[in-house]
Order: structure tokens, then C-alpha cells, then sequence
């Protein structure tokens, strides 16, 4: 059974539509991701996951129970990160740790969650004092020491440097691994990528795909990315005829070219046929990024 | 029940480490009342004030001030920016409400303010023998009416304001004139009649009014009582009804 169950949800904000229609459901143990270019929806959807807004339209189930009706009900079961909230400015990381901990019936221990994060160095530090990285991994323990069965988390790794942001990504496989269920809003391509059992791809209010990564990247125009550096130039023509070519560029000498299993084949063969040796050939699979960056492409072209 | 007292406990500690209000409340009226107190000719018994002393008017006036400091000056910023920094909304998703939060504040500056009250008299009996209030009940119903309507009064502010900027405003616009109704600069009962009788219609110049007859031995006047309980149900009803928590 899906521990979360959106149907038909719509949200407005004087007016405008910001959410109109999302549907998805997230089973119990996944972490599921909701992409999206700014303003598409995402944190108005998941404040209605957790309660912080009631929806205009549609239905919204945490553990079967409504997050506004059963607020205090579905609360202990649900811990969440918001995208912009602040702790008061002279409270320590300790002393907020100690406090959300009071809150919930059964909570975790905080101090090896602490040091998870790397916030034992700063337990007596005054929020206010904190750095946004130091923030941003109080807010992540703050949001798992209710022990919860589903963690919300808005921009997760915003703030954080490249090491912390790996540190944050192992933590979340390994609450995953716990069996909590994470619903994770990104717009970082990499980590919906690298952490996301599943992601929704939400462009101006609705679901425009959902599927694995994997999934979405396959679904793309152009899946693969060829790269070399012939030993000498190929003649135009012959590169124009390759098949299923979504992009083709040109630098220093470099050619990059986007397109399908099927062109890496005909470049081979061209080359094998001019006798022209690639220097540093690379042959690599797309990303979400290009797979996203093709997918909202195509919506703004239905739209227009 | 164990999360509320945790809140308290937190927000207890979080007052403490604020110095500023912790002066204006606490210290500040009765500093005031100690400087005013050392000035020779406001210790001697006048006739005009029914041979009162100026010093024995302005421990009343000493207690309005903290009032009015706690609940005008201090608290609306609080409240305003708990909200303005998404405070009350990270409360929202646990499980505890976010109105604990401002219940503790509440609580808080009421206490303070009350404490400062306390110490006043205190500071009056020991250092200039101002007599204790001759009817201690009417004296305390009245402080604590006043101390509800200034809370009161500072929950509206806090609740019309959007912003942490627009409550500081809004408080300074409210806290001078509540202060002369206080009788700050001039104390009510010394009040041309006129003024007496408008400024007697707002809570600080009814709290004044009290204090001054329960001081005097007497029960403090139905009508002086009536309109700071009015005063504290209307305001209350109107910071519940305004009051966003985003």
C-alpha cells in the first residue's frame, strides 16, 4: 500500500493556479523525488503532504489519515525539512535538538544523529551563529528526530558544499535503508539522479512524467552523448546523415554529439570506413539533466 | 503536557539571554522611580496632591511603565518575528501547536512585568517609605487587569502587523501615548479634569486610576475596573481574530 496517496490535488494562490492536479502515490520504503524548474509547484504540493497548506481540490492521505484533518495524528509519523524557516536566533543546536526531541512521543536519540551530521562540534553554538551548511544539517536532524515513518525534505542540499552534500546523500540512503519513506524536492539533477527510486517531473502545476531515473533519461530524445576527437575533420555531409542525431557540436577540434545507441554505431562505422582515428573517444550515457532540460523543452513548445 | 513545559522551559531560557527588554521591564521603573525619589522637593507632602508626595504618585506610574514595557514594547517584535521567520511554521509540522510557542511569550512577559511591578514597590517601601498598598486585593485585581489588557494590547499589535518593522511602528506609535495615559510625565490624579476623564477611558489611565485608590486603602473604583476588563476582552478577541500564523 502507498504511504502517500496524492489524487487530483489543486492549490491556488489568489486566483492563479500554482498546483492543478498532481497525482502520485509513494510507497512505503522509496525515496521519491519531485523535480521541477522554480515555481512549478513543488513546495506548494509538499506543504500540502504535510499539512502546512489545505488543498483547494483533490485529496491528500499520509498513512491513509488527512495531514490537515488528522494534523495530530499524522504529525508524529511525519518529519519535515522546510525550504525557508529559521530556529530562534539564540537558541544552541543542542538545546533545539533536546526540544524537538520533547515533542514526539518516541523519539530518536539525538546525539548520534548528531554526530551523524556533524554537529557534535557545534552543540552549544547559538543558532544564529550557525553557518547555512550547519543549518541546513540541523534541519535535516531536526526533521528525523521524531523517528518518523516519512521525512519531507525541501531542497535538501541547498547550502551545502560538495562534501557535505555527499555525506547528506549517504545519511538519506541509509535512513532509506532504516525503512522511512523520503519525499525529496530538488532541482539538482544529480542527486535526484543518484539518490530517487522514483521522480515526478512537475512543470507548471501538473505531473508531466514520472518514472525512474533511468526511466526519464531513456524516454529522452537523445540518451547517449558520443565525444572524440578525430585525427583529422570529417566531412560535413557524412555527419549529417548520421542517424537519430539530436545535437551536434563542434570545439577546438572536439566533437559532441547527443543522440542514440543507434548513432554511436554509424559513427563507429564512419570511422572505421574514412580510417579516422578518435582520439579520447567517449561514449557516455545522458543525464537526468538532459533528459529534463529535452522533457520541459517539449512542454514549453506544446504551450506555445 | 511535557512538550508544553519543554517550550516553556526553552523560552525561558531564550528571554533570559535578551538583555534589552530585560532592562526595559525589569529595571528600567524602578531606575526611574529611584531618580525621581532622589529629588529633595519630590519627598515632601504636598497639598494639592491631598498631601500625597510626588515620589508616593509614581509608584503606580513606576508599575503602568513596566506594563506597558513588557506588553507594548517588548513582546509584539517576539510574536512577529516568530512568524515573519518561519518559527511557527516549523512548529506546525510537529506536534506541538505553534500557539504554545507565543503562550510561553505571553506568559513570560507577564511575569516580567509583574516582578518588575513587585520590585517597584519594593524599591518604594525600603528607599523612600512609600506606605504599601492599603487595600492589597483591589490592588492586586487591578494589577493584574492591567497586565492582561497591556498583554493584550501587544498581541493586537503583534497580530495586525505583517512585518517585525511594522510592529516596532506600530508599538512606538502606541507606547507614547500609553505612557502620558499612564501618567508618566504628569501623573493622572495632577490631570486638568477634562484630560482626566478621556484619559481615565483607556486602560493605562484606568489602571492608574486603581492603583492610585487601592493604594489609598480604598476598593478601586467598578467603573476604573469595568473599563480595563472591557479593554482586555475587546483586544483579545481582536489579536485572536486577526492574528496569521504565516
Amino acid at each position: 500500500m502507498a504511504i502517500i496517496e496524492v489524487n487530483g490535488l489543486r492549490k491556488a494562490y489568489g486566483g492563479r493556479p500554482v498546483v492543478d492536479g498532481v497525482s502520485f502515490a509513494v510507497e512505503e520504503g522509496e525515496i521519491f523525488g519531485i523535480l521541477g524548474p522554480n515555481g512549478a509547484g513543488k513546495t506548494t504540493t509538499v506543504e500540502c503532504v504535510e499539512g502546512l497548506r489545505v488543498p483547494d481540490g483533490g485529496t491528500v492521505r499520509v498513512a491513509g489519515l488527512d495531514p490537515v484533518a488528522d494534523h495530530e495524528r499524522v504529525t508524529p509519523l511525519l518529519g519535515a525539512q522546510l525550504q525557508e524557516s529559521e530556529l530562534q536566533a539564540k537558541l544552541t543546536v543542542r538545546e533545539a535538538l533536546e526540544l524537538y526531541s520533547a515533542f514526539y512521543p518516541r523519539p530518536a536519540d539525538w546525539r548520534p544523529l548528531a554526530e551523524r551530521l556533524g554537529l557534535d562540534g557545534v552543540l552549544t553554538t547559538r543558532f544564529g551563529k550557525l553557518s547555512g551548511g550547519q543549518r541546513q544539517r540541523l534541519f535535516i536532524a531536526l526533521a528525523l528526530i521524531g523517528d518518523p515513518r516519512v521525512v519531507v525534505l525541501d531542497e535538501l542540499t541547498t547550502g551545502l558544499d560538495p562534501r557535505g552534500r555527499r555525506d547528506t546523500w549517504k545519511l538519506i540512503e541509509d535512513v532509506r535503508d532504516s525503512g522511512v519513506t523520503v519525499l525529496l524536492v530538488t532541482h539538482f539533477m544529480e542527486e535526484a539522479q543518484h539518490l530517487c527510486d522514483r521522480v515526478a517531473v512537475i512543470h507548471a502545476g501538473r505531473v508531466a512524467a514520472l518514472d525512474t531515473p533511468q526511466g526519464l533519461i531513456g524516454r529522452a530524445a537523445s540518451s547517449t552523448v558520443i565525444s572524440l576527437t578525430p585525427s583529422r575533420p570529417l566531412d560535413d555531409a557524412d555527419l549529417a546523415a548520421l542517424p537519430a542525431v539530436a545535437s551536434l557540436e563542434r570545439k577546438d577540434g572536439r566533437l559532441v554529439i547527443n543522440g542514440t545507441d543507434e548513432t554511436v554505431d554509424a559513427v563507429i562505422s564512419l570511422l572505421a570506413r574514412h580510417r579516422v582515428t578518435a582520439h579520447r573517444l567517449r561514449v557516455a550515457d545522458a543525464t537526468l539533466d538532459d533528459a529534463f532540460l529535452d522533457l520541459t523543452a517539449v512542454l514549453e513548445e506544446k504551450e506555445a | 503536557m511535557a512538550a508544553s513545559a519543554a517550550v516553556l522551559r526553552s523560552e525561558t531560557r531564550l528571554f533570559a539571554r535578551e538583555p534589552g527588554p530585560m532592562f526595559w521591564i525589569v529595571a528600567f521603573p524602578s531606575i526611574l522611580l529611584t531618580i525621581l525619589g532622589l529629588i529633595p522637593s519630590f519627598r515632601e507632602p504636598d497639598p494639592a496632591l491631598g498631601g500625597l508626595r510626588v515620589v508616593d504618585l509614581y509608584v503606580p506610574v513606576a508599575v503602568l511603565l513596566a506594563m506597558i514595557a513588557a506588553g507594548i514594547q517588548a513582546m509584539p517584535p517576539v510574536l512577529t518575528g516568530y512568524r515573519e521567520r518561519g518559527i511557527l511554521r516549523r512548529m506546525s509540522t510537529t506536534p506541538v501547536r505553534p500557539a504554545s510557542l507565543l503562550g510561553a511569550q505571553i506568559v513570560l512577559h507577564g511575569a516580567a512585568a509583574l516582578g518588575s511591578a513587585v520590585l517597584a514597590l519594593a524599591v518604594g517601601r525600603l528607599a523612600f517609605g512609600v506606605r504599601l498598598p492599603g487595600q492589597p486585593f483591589g490592588y492586586v485585581l487591578a494589577l493584574l487587569l492591567a497586565t492582561l489588557s497591556a498583554l493584550a494590547l501587544g498581541a493586537t499589535v503583534a497580530a495586525a502587523s505583517r512585518t517585525t518593522k511594522i510592529s516596532n511602528a506600530i508599538g512606538s506609535a502606541v507606547f507614547f501615548p500609553m505612557m502620558f495615559a499612564a501618567g508618566v510625565w504628569v501623573p493622572v490624579q495632577v490631570m486638568p479634569d477634562l484630560l482626566r476623564r478621556i484619559v481615565q477611558l483607556t486602560p493605562f489611565g484606568a489602571a492608574s486610576q486603581a492603583l492610585n485608590q487601592a493604594a489609598a486603602g480604598d476598593w478601586p473604583g467598578w467603573s476604573h475596573l469595568g473599563i480595563m476588563a472591557l479593554w482586555a476582552v475587546a483586544l483579545i478577541g481582536a489579536a485572536a481574530r486577526w492574528f496569521r500564523w504565516e
